[in-house]
C-alpha cells in the first residue's frame, strides 16, 4: 500500500518535468528517397580582373575608364541555384545560399546538394539574397548577419561588396568601397544569371561534375554603366548608383568549363 | 531496501526538477503565451517560426539585461530601456552609449512590438528579430560586433546552459540569440490600463477623462489609432528642424526628399511614463506635446496631411482633460511585472 502511495507521488513529479508540448515542433515525416537518386554538383569560381587572377592586396588592375585600382575585399552572395536539363526539367536547391569571399579559398568551391540524376545543360542563380530572406527576420548559415553582409540600420543584405584603393578615387583617402544592396523597388540589386554549358554536366549518385565559372570584377565598372572612380568611389546604401553597379555585375559571370 | 531505492529515486527526480537559482522568477508555460487582446488587430509578427517556450523567454531576458552585448561590457539593452518607463529611457532625451557617447534619437518604449510594422524612429528595421542588431552595432550605443557577441556568449558557462535549455545544445548563433530576444520582447504586452478596463466595462472614466477621451477620438485618434494608439505610419508631425542634429528621419533610409523629417508615429500607451517625448526627446511634459499641436506646427512640404490645417485647436480645459485621459493609458501591471524585470 505504502509503495503504491509513493509511486503515485512520483507520477505527478514526472509529469511536472515534462517539457512543454510547444517546445519542439513535430518532426516532419521522413521523405523516402531512393538511395541512388541524388548526387552532387560542384561549382568552382575563379574571381578575375580583366582575365587576370584576382589577388587581394597590392596587385593593381585597370578599369575600362583606365583608372588603376587594387582590391582588399571581394564578397558576394551566390544563391538560389537551379539546374536545367535540355528536356526542360529544373532542379532547385533547397536552402541554396553561398557567400563567396575571395579571402576564403573554401568559399570559392560550392557543393550543390540533393541533385537528381540527370544530364544538365544550364544553370541559373542569383547574385544577391532573394527578397523573402530580407524580410523574414533572423537568418543563419551563409546569411548570418555577423558575416558583415547585412545592414543593421536599414534592414537588408549587402548583396556584393568590393573594397580597395585607387589613386583616381575621389575619396580623400583614395579608398574604394562599394557595398551594393537593395531587395525591392526600382533600385533592387538582385540579379538573376543564366548560363548555358558548352557540354552537358552528368550527375549521378557516384559522379559529381565540376562547373568552373569565371567572375570578372572589371565588369562591375564597365557596362552598361561606365564607372569613373573619381566620381563614384563609395556606395553604402540603396540608390540609382548601387543599381548601376548591380546592372553591371549582372554580366560578370561566364562559363570556363564543365568537367565530367 | 526497496523503500530506500524508491526514496533515492524520488530524490533524483526532485533534483532533476530543481531550477537554476540564477533564473528567477521561474517562468512557466502560462507566462509566455501569445496574446491578442480582444478587439485588437492581427499582429504583424507571430511566433509560428519561433515557438515560445519558458526557456527561450528566459534566455531572451538574460540577453536583454546582458552588458556583454556592448563592446566594453558596460551597457545592456535594459540600461536604456527601463521597465518603470515602459522600457523607454526615463528622463533622457538621448541615451548614453559606451564611453559616455550620446545618440541623437530618444530611446523608444518597448511594448506590444508584435503589432509594429517597422522598427526604429525612421522605420529602417523591418523585423522584430533583427532589430537588436541595430543598437548592438551602433558606434554610439553598444558599439559591438555580432561576431564578438557570439564569441563572448559562447565562452560563458551561464549562456552555455541557457542556450542548451532553450535550443537543445549550447551552440550560440545570432539567429538563436535574436529569436530568444524576440520571445522576450514580443511578449511584453501592455493591455491592462484603466482605458482597457473601461473598454471592458469593469471601470469607468472620471468626467475629465471621459471628456478627454472624446476629444482624443475627435482630434488625435486618426494617427494614434486605438487600441494600440498608433497606426505605425511614418509622418512629419511639424516639429521644427533641430539644426544641430540635422536628422532627416525617414529620408535617411529612403533618400527620398518626400520622406524628409518623417518619423514613426509612436504608441501613446504608458505615455505618462515614457517621457521625454518626440524622436529627439525635446519635450519633457505632455503639456508641451499638446502645445506643439496647438501652436507649434511648422508647415513644410512633407507635413502630415492630417496636420495640414497647421493647428489643432484646444482650450486649456481641453488640454487638461486630454492629459487626464492619456494617464489612463498607464498600465501599472506591465510596469511592475516581474517577468520582465532584471534578475541578477
Amino acid at each position: 500500500m505504502r509503495i503504491i502511495f509513493i509511486l503515485s507521488l512520483c507520477i505527478p513529479i514526472l509529469f511536472s518535468c515534462k517539457k512543454s508540448d510547444i517546445t519542439k515542433p513535430e518532426p516532419l515525416p521522413e521523405l523516402i528517397i531512393p538511395a541512388d537518386t541524388n548526387g552532387f554538383f560542384e561549382i568552382h569560381i575563379n574571381n578575375v580582373v580583366n582575365n587576370n587572377p584576382l589577388a587581394l592586396g597590392t596587385n593593381t588592375y585597370t578599369n575600362l575608364n583606365t583608372d588603376t585600382f587594387s582590391v582588399d575585399i571581394l564578397q558576394y552572395y551566390f544563391t538560389n541555384v537551379e539546374l536545367h536539363t535540355l528536356s526542360g526539367d529544373t532542379f532547385k536547391e533547397v536552402e541554396s545560399y553561398y557567400l563567396v569571399d575571395q579571402a576564403n579559398p573554401n568559399s570559392l568551391h560550392l557543393m550543390v546538394k540533393g541533385v537528381p540524376r540527370a544530364d544538365y545543360s544550364s544553370i541559373s542563380f542569383m547574385i544577391g539574397v532573394d527578397s523573402k530572406r530580407n524580410i523574414s527576420g533572423a537568418q543563419t548559415g551563409a546569411l548570418d548577419p555577423m558575416l558583415g553582409m547585412f545592414w543593421t540600420w536599414s534592414t537588408g543584405y549587402i548583396m556584393a561588396k568590393m573594397e580597395g584603393y585607387s589613386p583616381q578615387s575621389g575619396a580623400a583617402n583614395k579608398k574604394l568601397a562599394f557595398h551594393i544592396g537593395g531587395f525591392s523597388g526600382v533600385n533592387s540589386a538582385i540579379k538573376k544569371v543564366n548560363l548555358t554549358f558548352p557540354n552537358s554536366a552528368n550527375v549521378t549518385p557516384s559522379h559529381t561534375p565540376i562547373l568552373t565559372l569565371k567572375a570578372d570584377l572589371a565588369s562591375w565598372f564597365a557596362s552598361p554603366n561606365l564607372v569613373s572612380f573619381n566620381t563614384m568611389f563609395s556606395i553604402s546604401s540603396v540608390s540609382s548608383s548601387s543599381k548601376a553597379i548591380a546592372d553591371n555585375y549582372a554580366n560578370m559571370f561566364s562559363v570556363i568549363s564543365v568537367t565530367n | 531496501m526497496k523503500y530506500f531505492f524508491l526514496i533515492s529515486s524520488l530524490v533524483f527526480l526532485f533534483t532533476a526538477c530543481s531550477v537554476d537559482p540564477e533564473i528567477n522568477p521561474i517562468i512557466s508555460n502560462d507566462d509566455v503565451k501569445e496574446i491578442i487582446p480582444e478587439g485588437w488587430p492581427t499582429p504583424s509578427y507571430n511566433f509560428s517560426n519561433n515557438p515560445l517556450t519558458p526557456d527561450g523567454f528566459t534566455l531572451g531576458r538574460a540577453l536583454f539585461y546582458e552588458p556583454m552585448l556592448s563592446s566594453d561590457n558596460s551597457i545592456s539593452c535594459g540600461s536604456c530601456h527601463q521597465q518603470f518607463a515602459a522600457f523607454a529611457n526615463g528622463g533622457h532625451d538621448f541615451s548614453h552609449g559606451v564611453g559616455g557617447l550620446l545618440g541623437n534619437r530618444n530611446g523608444p518604449a518597448i511594448q506590444n512590438l508584435n503589432w509594429n510594422t517597422s522598427f526604429m524612429h525612421d522605420g529602417g528595421v523591418n523585423h522584430i528579430e533583427v532589430q537588436p542588431a541595430g543598437p548592438i552595432t551602433n558606434p554610439v550605443e553598444m558599439n559591438e560586433t555580432l561576431s564578438n557577441v557570439v564569441a563572448k556568449l559562447s565562452s560563458s558557462g551561464k549562456y552555455k546552459q541557457l542556450f542548451s535549455k532553450a535550443f537543445g545544445d549550447e551552440t550560440v548563433t545570432t539567429q538563436r540569440m535574436f529569436k530568444a530576444m524576440a520571445q522576450f520582447m514580443g511578449t511584453m504586452y501592455s493591455y491592462n490600463s484603466k482605458y482597457d478596463k473601461v473598454k471592458k466595462g469593469t471601470e469607468t472614466f472620471s468626467v475629465s477623462e471621459q471628456n478627454g477621451y472624446n476629444l482624443f477620438v475627435q482630434k488625435c485618434a486618426t494617427c494614434h489609432k486605438e487600441p494600440l494608439f498608433s497606426d505605425y505610419e511614418l509622418r512629419n508631425n511639424g516639429l521644427s528642424v533641430n539644426v544641430n542634429l540635422k536628422d532627416s528621419g525617414r529620408a535617411h533610409i529612403t533618400h527620398n526628399l518626400s520622406d524628409l523629417y518623417k518619423f514613426k508615429t509612436p504608441s501613446l500607451r504608458n505615455i505618462e511614463k515614457t517621457g521625454p517625448y518626440m524622436h529627439d526627446g525635446r519635450f519633457y511634459t505632455l503639456e508641451q506635446c499638446l502645445d506643439h499641436y496647438v501652436s507649434g506646427i511648422v508647415i513644410s512640404s512633407t507635413l502630415a496631411p492630417e496636420l495640414q490645417s497647421g493647428s489643432i485647436s484646444l482650450t486649456v480645459q481641453e488640454k487638461t482633460d486630454i492629459i487626464a485621459f492619456l494617464k489612463t493609458l498607464t498600465d501599472t501591471k506591465f510596469l511592475t511585472d516581474s517577468r520582465f524585470s532584471e534578475t541578477n
